[in-house]
């Protein structure tokens, strides 16, 4: 079999043809007969009451089919939240009502009031410009701690607070934790903000409904990373839909990051107007929509605490953070803070002890969700962060400090309920010093001093959960959904496979690394299977791509289903052969008889179970399909060091990224050029975190960085070319590919590495500065070497 | 409604706008050329990057009135007419210069635009052109890589570096 289709070939991406030649099929390229557009009108006010929304005028101008207000949603559902949590004292969470257009009030700058549908995009909008609203502005709530004070504004009126959950993991650990502080010989304690981002996947959201009269089926066409969970939320929760009339499609979708896996009000309005209208209804948002409307990410105040003994172990670490929800829960928002955050405080450290308490605090700003990494960034900047302040107060290496407390001893079962299967810290450690070459820094900084320039190293290591999750556990924590992944292989008569699988590609290239797969398991071209995703009418069932899950999950469920058909393509070879079942190999698209010359081909035994004249039709069904539905039995926990060099401009406080170097263990690895590819993304998005990017909000709920003019991308200017390594491999001991997952590792681990690198190069320069929150701007740096 | 006129991809195209309908809507719309893509309303991101008249233009940029008589090409014309990617096409795909694919047809009549006028550029020269287009999924390694491999240069060290 050549190895370029098959597991640890870096195939070229079959997808990339039509992307590069101008003939992908994004949602926005797809125009139905008689299609008429929507516009939203959006609040420009923070917080308020919706005192008149007066359409009138509207509806009178060209074009108009209707306008639809929060009115004609009274008696639909609103905009679910799929995850519930339990806080400290057993009280599920505060749980807001988000109806799909603004009722009673608005409560975000960017929340839909109106929807004007017209026969053209133009013509909707000017429309809107004519609704006469009447809004009595209320004060908005936008700090975290103010928004819990007595007294503060309520977001919503119906709710206690604005207090969503009081969070504390593991609650019976909280006295031993304390006492642990008590005795400890040294203290380390930080404050730091995880700075507010918003995902911008290049593609903007788009939304199309269409409706079939004749059938009363529903379609829509939407930019989503799991169409399935989008069909049985809104079908189930919002319309009224059931899931056998409701059609949901995903085609090429580019890019998500998180922020396309949420059930959003545009979706749900595109496809009730359909209805409405009995016509095909079209949004496409505009950028300056989606920064105010797409799910923003992060957004957490944390103060922790470091405990250590006089040897320098690790003994006890505590954390209180305040995670900000925005004005209505968003799908996942509840899980992202504590699920997805307390449960990997341990990082790759045996600390014996830990607590954490988050508070999820509702504010007058868009909802937020989980972004690339998702709660795991969060968890890792603290912990990275308060590991390299205490090896500077401590006066020892911050590399030896981390050696020194690593967990080496697997399955380790951390204090935070949750048991790493498999694990090398010390390997990455050893291939990052190796590729970042630390032992050259000395020499590199003496090299940037001479030209006047401040040079820091910083390193640190991350660890993170991903392929979520076991369904009975995630079910225990409060999710609302199962958490499995579906495929279906559907063998055809000639050969070729058709495999279905419920994992979604927005950018990962799974129609290459899934079909490698196949390819090696049978031992065929990879030429010969196709991966078809994104679609619920062809696609049985998926949950979706989400934290770093497709492989480790989806394509566990491939694997599983693959091996069904394998057991059954043995049967008919094993009749074809005259043979007894149990002697049958398949090799290289072969099936033999042990021990004899006596071989058929893949495709003859293929076209025997669609044309059964040989066929033993008393043992088994004619057909080659089967669907594997795989639940994981556990998490996976990629994980790895990283390190990043920085010159700052002394005169300026810029700050540049010299060198980056990631040494990560994924586990097994299908396609290595993917791998890296992804690893290159996730790091520039932490680059782009700790340098670059901060979404701002003023003290009346307006957003400032509400367009690429405030909201600053990395560009190609802002980062180098990085040095990444997958080479250690410690493979999953639970899913039958041994695979871990890597979208999201580059985000996670790099936000840390540049802020420790920064922090080292103002204190070379004699500096005693301990920490600057992200974005490490020039303005922020500059002023922090003043101070 | 005016009518504009111009050639796209060799070929002529006309077709009914208003006065505020822009190049890439024009595209898009009106000639289903749906390879331009639309990232910002801001004149940012770059992923509707065409030539007009040879020259890179943004185009979101223009009124497609601006185009009338122009040669416009579009991503859908780079290919041969036997579908034999153009060479920055192919250096895309064999260093895997795209992910998502939705930044990609901007990106690559950026880098032609670039290699027109400077055809050995360097790192550096590649990413201060690159300063118009945006990206998310690559962190940029495999474009600049894509590009320099494209215009003749030796990439194989640049991840050992």
């Amino acid at each position: 079999m050549p190895k370029d289709g098959g597991i640890g070939a870096s195939s070229k991406r079959r997808e990339d043809v039509r992307f590069l030649t101008g003939t992908g099929n994004y949602t926005d390229d797809i125009n139905l007969r008689g299609q008429a557009y929507v516009h939203f009108l959006r609040s420009d006010v923070a917080h308020g009451r919706l005192e008149k929304v007066d359409t009138t005028d509207a509806e009178g101008m060209p074009g108009v089919i209707r306008v639809f207000t929060g009115a004609d949603f009274e008696g639909v559902g609103g905009i679910p939240c799929g995850w519930q949590v339990t806080d400290r004292f057993g009280e599920v969470m505060q749980e807001p009502a988000h109806p799909v257009l603004a009722q009673g009030k608005v409560r975000h700058v960017g929340d839909p009031i109106a929807a004007v549908v017209a026969e053209t995009r133009e013509q909707a909008r000017d429309a809107a410009e004519a609704i006469v609203l009447d809004i009595e502005e209320l004060p908005a709530v936008v700090d975290m701690k103010a928004a819990l004070e007595d007294g503060a504004t309520k977001v919503h009126d119906d709710l206690t607070s604005n207090l969503c959950y009081d969070w504390g993991f593991v609650e019976e650990n909280k006295a031993a934790v304390d006492e642990a502080f008590g005795k400890a010989a040294h203290v380390t304690s930080l404050e730091l903000v995880n700075n507010r981002l918003i995902a911008n996947p290049m593609e903007p959201r788009v939304a199309v409904g269409d409706y079939n009269r004749a059938s009363d089926e529903s379609t829509l066409y939407t930019t989503s990373q799991n169409p399935h969970v989008i069909r049985l939320l809104m079908g189930a929760f919002v319309l009224g839909i059931p899931e056998h009339k409701l059609r949901v499609v995903a085609p090429d979708v580019g890019g998500g990051f998180g922020s396309k896996i949420y059930h959003y009000a545009e979706e749900a309005f595109c496809t009730f107007a359909a209805r409405a209208l009995n016509r095909p209804v079209k949004w496409t948002s505009t950028r300056s929509e989606a920064f105010m409307s797409d799910a923003h990410g992060r957004d957490h105040v944390t103060k922790i605490e470091l405990a250590l003994d006089a040897d320098n172990n690790f003994t006890a670490l505590r954390t209180d953070t305040h995670a900000n929800m925005g004005a209505y829960l968003s799908t996942f928002a509840p899980c992202v803070p504590t699920w997805l955050h307390g449960t990997l405080m341990a990082g790759n450290y045996k600390t014996p002890l830990i607590y954490v308490n988050v508070k999820a605090v509702f504010t007058n700003t868009v909802p937020v969700d989980a972004y690339r990494g998702a709660g795991r960034p969060e968890a890792t900047y603290q912990l990275e962060r308060v590991i390299d302040k205490a090896a500077r107060e401590l006066g020892v290496d911050p590399i030896a400090l981390r050696r020194q407390n690593f967990i080496t001893e697997f399955p380790y079962a951390t204090p935070v309920a949750v048991e790493y299967d498999t694990g090398d810290y010390h390997a990455t450690m050893d291939k990052l010093e190796e590729i970042a070459d630390i032992k050259g820094f000395a020499a590199r900084r003496t090299e940037s001093e001479k030209r006047g320039k401040l040079r820091g190293l910083g390193v640190n290591c991350y660890i993170e959960a991903c392929g979520i999750a076991p369904s009975n556990l995630v079910g225990q924590l409060g999710a609302r959904a199962g958490l499995y992944e579906s495929a279906t292989v559907r063998v055809n008569a000639t050969g070729g496979l058709t495999v279905m699988t419920g994992s979604h590609s927005h950018g990962q290239g799974h129609e290459t690394t899934f079909a490698q797969v196949i390819a090696e398991m049978i031992g065929i071209d990879a030429d010969q299977v196709d991966i078809v995703h994104g679609d619920t009418a062809r696609v049985p069932m998926g949950m979706g791509t989400y934290g770093s899950r497709s492989l480790a999950v989806g394509g566990s469920a491939m694997v599983r289903a693959t091996e069904k058909i394998i057991n059954k393509a043995r049967k008919i070879a094993a009749h074809l052969m005259e043979a007894s079942e149990g002697d049958i190999e398949l090799k290289d698209g072969q099936f033999t008889v042990a021990g004899t010359d006596k071989s058929v081909a893949w495709g003859d035994v293929t076209l025997a179970a669609y044309v059964p004249h040989n066929y033993p039709l008393e043992d088994i069904e004619p057909g080659l399909e089967e669907t594997a539905f795989y639940d994981p039995a556990n998490f996976t926990y990629p994980a790895g060091a990283y390190a990043c060099e920085v010159e700052v401009d002394p005169e300026t406080g810029r700050v540049t990224i010299e060198r980056f170097a990631a040494a990560d263990d994924f586990g097994n690895v299908v396609n290595p050029m993917i791998v890296e590819g992804q690893v290159h993304g996730g790091l520039a998005q932490g680059i782009g975190q700790a340098l670059l990017e901060g979404c701002a909000y003023d003290e009346n709920g307006q957003l400032l960085t509400g367009s690429y003019m405030d909201y600053a991308m990395p560009r190609a200017d802002d980062v180098p070319f990085y040095h990444v390594d997958h080479s250690c491999q410690t493979p999953c001991t639970h899913n039958p590919l041994g695979v871990k997952g890597c979208g999201e590792a580059g985000a996670i681990g790099s936000p840390p590495a540049v802020v420790n690198a920064v922090v080292d190069a103002l204190r070379t320069g004699g500096s005693n500065i301990t920490h600057i929150d992200m974005p490490l701007s020039p303005s922020r740096v500059w002023q922090a070497m003043q101070g | 409604m005016p009518e504009v006129s111009m050639t796209v991809n060799g070929k002529p195209a006309k077709g009914q706008i208003e006065g505020r309908t822009l190049l890439v809507e024009f595209i898009r719309d009106n000639l289903g050329l749906t390879g331009t893509h639309v990232g910002c309303d801001t004149s940012q991101c770059g992923a509707c990057v065409v030539h007009v008249d040879g020259r890179a233009v943004k185009a979101c940029t223009i009124f497609a009135a601006e185009a009338e008589g122009a040669e416009v090409k579009t991503i859908e014309g780079m290919a041969e007419p036997d579908g034999t990617m153009h060479p920055i096409q192919a250096a895309f795909q064999d260093h895997h210069g795209l992910q998502c694919g939705f930044c990609t047809p901007g990106m690559v009549m950026s880098a032609a635009a670039l290699l027109a006028e400077n055809p050995t550029p360097t790192e550096a020269e590649i990413r201060d052109y690159l300063e118009g287009n945006i990206c998310r999924c690559t962190g940029y390694h495999n474009i600049v890589k894509a590009i320099m491999a494209a215009s003749g240069q030796d990439v194989s060290r640049v991840a050992a570096e």
